[in-house]
């Protein structure tokens, strides 16, 4: 018998099928991996599970019964509990108080009898976190507890987590799938959502894989492996870019010296950071999210003044400058928010065009021809599925990164500044960037990637760079650099020598 | 199996069809005046018959025709003015003051520009007029752009300010010494913007007006200034990243913004009232800001709206010389169309589709 089942589930968004009639089941005190690429519909399927979304068509039934779930709280009724991407935390209230929201019976807060209530939840399911905390100072591997606990407490016996270990350094995920072991052993049933095989073959029981909006397959886990999973996953055995021989750099292009820079709270987000890319190499900037790569990627944009230090390109220095000076210098940036990049309600050719505006205008008068050329030029060439009269907002993710991606990379520019240039993107059109950025380094230019997807760093970088807390805690040539090494520095474990700008490509350890 | 076909209404957030976005002004004016019916209903008058004297009267005859594009030349250029700066995204609401600013402006070179011919005298007014709104319009928009200070607080604010000045030029040194009246002296004759259809009022300055339309229209889709105002106001951190020097793109909209609201008041004092009076505008500054905002920031939009107005203007006129109802209807009706419109422009991004959908059972 089947804790839940979901039935020939299908949800439309407009035409876009993102669910199309999928099964699905969960037995009690397992825990069910749901694997596959972005947008394959695993997150729609799952938010259909807690009420987030309505499903088209199709029958969800929870031990036996038919029912409807409406909302999150229909949801929750019925012990079906789920932690998002996004978390859903107060930041300024303790933990104590994020765990009991919505969830107290009494129109007065006793702090003490909630403190006590959670102090014993957290022992029940042994996952603990300060209930006194305040949720703003937590880590994010803190956060996600106090949301598994939230859900725990409020009865629920079916867990969904929605990519949970996308945000954990490596020690943090060994620390939840332990906590999940537990629950599983307590009888608990979980949904693992996921795109990381490493992770659904260590910690799941079986494994349904999603592609574009069906179900593949499913597997028990102990019966299948790594390859089987991928090739049901993206439909061919060999994905991702391969990896060529380690390019050592030649004279340097860009270089960061001592530089600090505050956050938009005004504390220190940047600690004297230093740094060379060279022509013709990757530096990869590894770390956990939020630990100053924003700052870094707005400080070789233009878009955030150092408070100390210089940046130097080239010979010319930039610190403090303008973002029309870092273009003009030949820097090209690609912004780790995408809709920084593009002015969402104009035309894909005026995008293309606005950040070199001068050589679409005469006069003071706009070549539109021109422009529209431009833009056809450059869609072929990039391959972006839009027309050139298409508002840049209209465009996926992936074809709205292309956009970005033509504009700098077609200026041949000398530097490029990488912020995480895949973010959310598919498989193919993360293949494409990771390509183009290859190309960019062959040709000659020093790329600068900061990315908090580790495979993306190990398979693109000549060197490695790990970003914690605003500090270059560690830089080493690719050949040195493991999952195991740079975890450890991403966690803030370890500090390597080599910062401090003295490190190039043969840095030795 | 069996098949079970139902139908399904589903709202979906994309583009309404073109024949309903078409449609979306006359329903716009349709409820407009059934709500503004109340109030013709309460001034005990037929609405049907007041709607005949709304909007048909002043087109019947030759005079109020003209006299309706009289009314528009200031509503066609505070529109444009306002436009200007909304697409920039600096919600200039000064556009009062400057026109005020121009109007001042006009009314002192109207008496020391006395010695030139016409051809000379015309174009210099009108530059000193431009001059005088965006100098009235340049301290919101420099503590805007270097210190972040609202500028909507700052724009309306000043309006009172320069209507207190207007208020002291005319009770103190601008008196004037014939009359005793608070009116400036007369401008020169050389000074008077001539009129561009024999007996009737209209004059150059609706040349003017339309001529900025134009200008509006062409800077906005063919210039590359027109772009970086487009991407400023649509996307400010996109368009500083691609490298628009915002400060300076909205700086210079706004000194252009308080231009255009200055030459509003240059052709009202030249053109019509030939004094500095303390009525030159019945709030053409505001009404400029929904006149923009119904004309959704395009140029031509702006264009239909602001004859419309000086449509209502005038009917709302004949309509209370008429049947007695108060002439603040025109005003009444003018608000009212701001409030339906920005209720029903929403429903532009929006379609009903009916599903018609078999399921299996």
């Amino acid at each position: 018998m089947y804790l839940v089942e979901m039935l020939g589930i299908t949800k439309r968004f407009g035409a876009l099928v993102a669910n199309d009639r999928i099964d699905f089941n969960l037995k009690p005190g397992e825990i069910h991996a749901l694997l596959g690429e972005n947008g394959a519909g695993k997150t729609t399927l799952m938010r259909i599970l807690y009420g987030l979304y309505r499903a088209d068509e199709g029958q969800i039934r929870v031990q036996g019964r038919n029912v409807h779930i409406r909302s999150p709280r229909d949801a929750l009724t019925l012990g079906i509990g789920m932690v998002t991407q996004h978390f859903a935390l107060v930041p300024p209230l303790t933990v104590a108080e994020n765990i009991v929201l919505g969830y107290t019976d009494d129109f007065r807060l006793n702090r003490e009898a909630i403190r006590q209530a959670v102090a014993e939840a957290e022992e029940r399911f042994q996952i603990y976190v300060d209930p006194d905390a305040v949720v703003q100072h937590l880590s994010v591997g803190q956060k996600q507890r106090v949301e598994i606990l939230k859900a725990l407490y409020r009865n629920a016996r079916v867990l969904i987590l929605d990519e949970p270990t996308a945000v954990l350094v490596p020690q943090e995920v060994d620390n939840l799938f332990q906590t999940l072991e537990r629950l599983r052993e307590q009888g608990f049933s979980i949904v693992f959502i996921s795109h990381k095989l490493d992770e659904v073959m260590r910690i799941s029981d079986r494994v349904t894989v999603l592609r574009d909006g069906r179900v593949v397959g499913t597997v028990p886990t102990a019966e299948t492996n790594e390859r089987e999973l991928a090739r049901m996953m993206v439909g061919r055995e060999t994905f991702g870019v391969t990896r060529q021989e380690i390019h050592q750099g030649e004279e340097p292009l860009l270089r960061l010296e001592n530089v600090w820079a505050n956050d938009d709270q005004g504390l220190p987000a940047l600690k004297s950071v230093s740094l060379t890319v060279r022509a013709g190499e990757i530096l990869g900037i590894a770390g956990v999210g939020g630990n100053g790569q924003k700052e870094l990627s707005e400080v070789l944009s233009g878009m955030r003044a150092p408070t100390r230090g210089r940046v130097l390109v080239g010979e010319r220095d930039l610190t403090g400058a303008e973002p029309v000076e870092f273009a003009d210098a030949g820097v090209g940036r690609i912004p780790e928010d995408r809709h920084e990049g593009v002015v969402a309600d104009l035309t894909v050719a005026e995008n293309l065009a606005l950040e070199h505006l001068d050589a679409f205008t005469r006069n003071g008068l706009l070549d539109r021809k021109a422009m529209l050329e431009h833009a056809e030029h450059l869609i072929r060439e990039f391959q972006i599925k839009a027309r050139p009269t298409d508002k840049a907002g209209k465009l996926s993710g992936g074809n709205m990164q292309k956009v970005i991606l033509a504009r700098v990379l077609s200026r041949q520019p000398k530097v490029v500044i990488a912020a995480q240039p895949t973010r959310g993107l598919d498989i193919g059109a993360t293949e494409y960037v990771r390509q183009q950025l290859l190309a960019q380094r062959d040709r000659g230019a020093a790329v600068l990637l900061i990315s908090e997807d580790l495979d993306e760093i190990l398979a693109l970088s000549d060197r490695i760079a790990v970003i914690y807390e605003g500090e270059i805690v560690g830089e080493l040539p690719a050949s040195e650099a493991t999952p195991e090494r740079l975890g450890l520095l991403m966690a803030g474990a370890t500090k390597e020598q080599g910062r401090a700008g003295t490190a190039t490509a043969t840095t030795s350890h | 199996m069996l098949a079970q076909r139902r139908l399904r209404l589903r709202i979906e957030k994309t583009g309404a069809p073109f024949w309903f976005r078409s449609l979306l002004p006359v329903l716009i004016l349709i409820l407009t005046f059934v709500i503004t019916a109340i109030f013709v209903l309460w001034g005990k008058a037929n609405p049907l018959q007041a709607y005949y004297y709304f909007l048909i009267a002043p087109l019947s005859s030759r005079v109020s025709a003209l006299e309706v594009l009289v009314k528009s030349t200031p509503l066609l250029l505070t529109g444009v003015a306002v436009t200007f700066a909304f697409v920039a995204g600096y919600w200039n609401i000064g556009a009062e003051g400057q026109l005020y600013a121009g109007a001042i402006a006009a009314a002192w070179l109207g008496t020391v520009l006395g010695g030139l011919p016409s051809v000379l005298a015309i174009p210099l007014m009108l530059l000193g007029g431009f001059v005088a709104g965006a100098l009235w319009a340049l301290p919101p928009a420099w503590l805007r752009v270097r210190w972040s200070v609202d500028e909507v607080v700052t724009t309306l604010l000043l309006n009172s300010v320069m209507l207190f000045i207007v208020s002291a030029l005319l009770n103190g040194p601008w008196r004037d010494p014939v009359s005793g009246w608070p009116q400036s002296p007369e401008i020169a004759a050389s000074t008077m913007l001539p009129k561009i259809v024999p007996r009737s009022r209209l004059h150059l300055g609706f040349v003017v007006a339309v001529l900025a339309v134009v200008v509006l229209w062409f800077v906005l889709s063919r210039t590359a200034f027109g772009l970086k105002l487009r991407a400023v106001g649509l996307g400010r951190n996109a368009a500083r990243f691609m490298g628009v020097p915002v400060e300076r793109t909205v700086l210079t909209a706004a000194l252009i913004s308080g231009g255009v609201a200055g030459l509003a008041g240059t052709v009202e004092v030249a053109g019509i009232h030939f004094h500095l009076i303390e009525a030159i505008s019945p709030g053409y500054g505001y009404t400029g800001i929904i006149i923009a905002t119904l004309g959704a920031l395009n140029a031509w939009g702006v264009a239909v709206s602001a004859l419309f107005f000086g449509l209502i203007d005038t009917g709302a006129q004949t309509l209370s010389r008429a049947m007695g109802v108060p002439v603040y209807l025109g005003e009444v009706t003018q608000a009212t169309m701001l409030l339906v419109a920005l209720a029903l422009i929403p429903l532009q991004r929006y379609r009903i589709r009916l599903l018609s959908e078999s399921s299996e059972v």
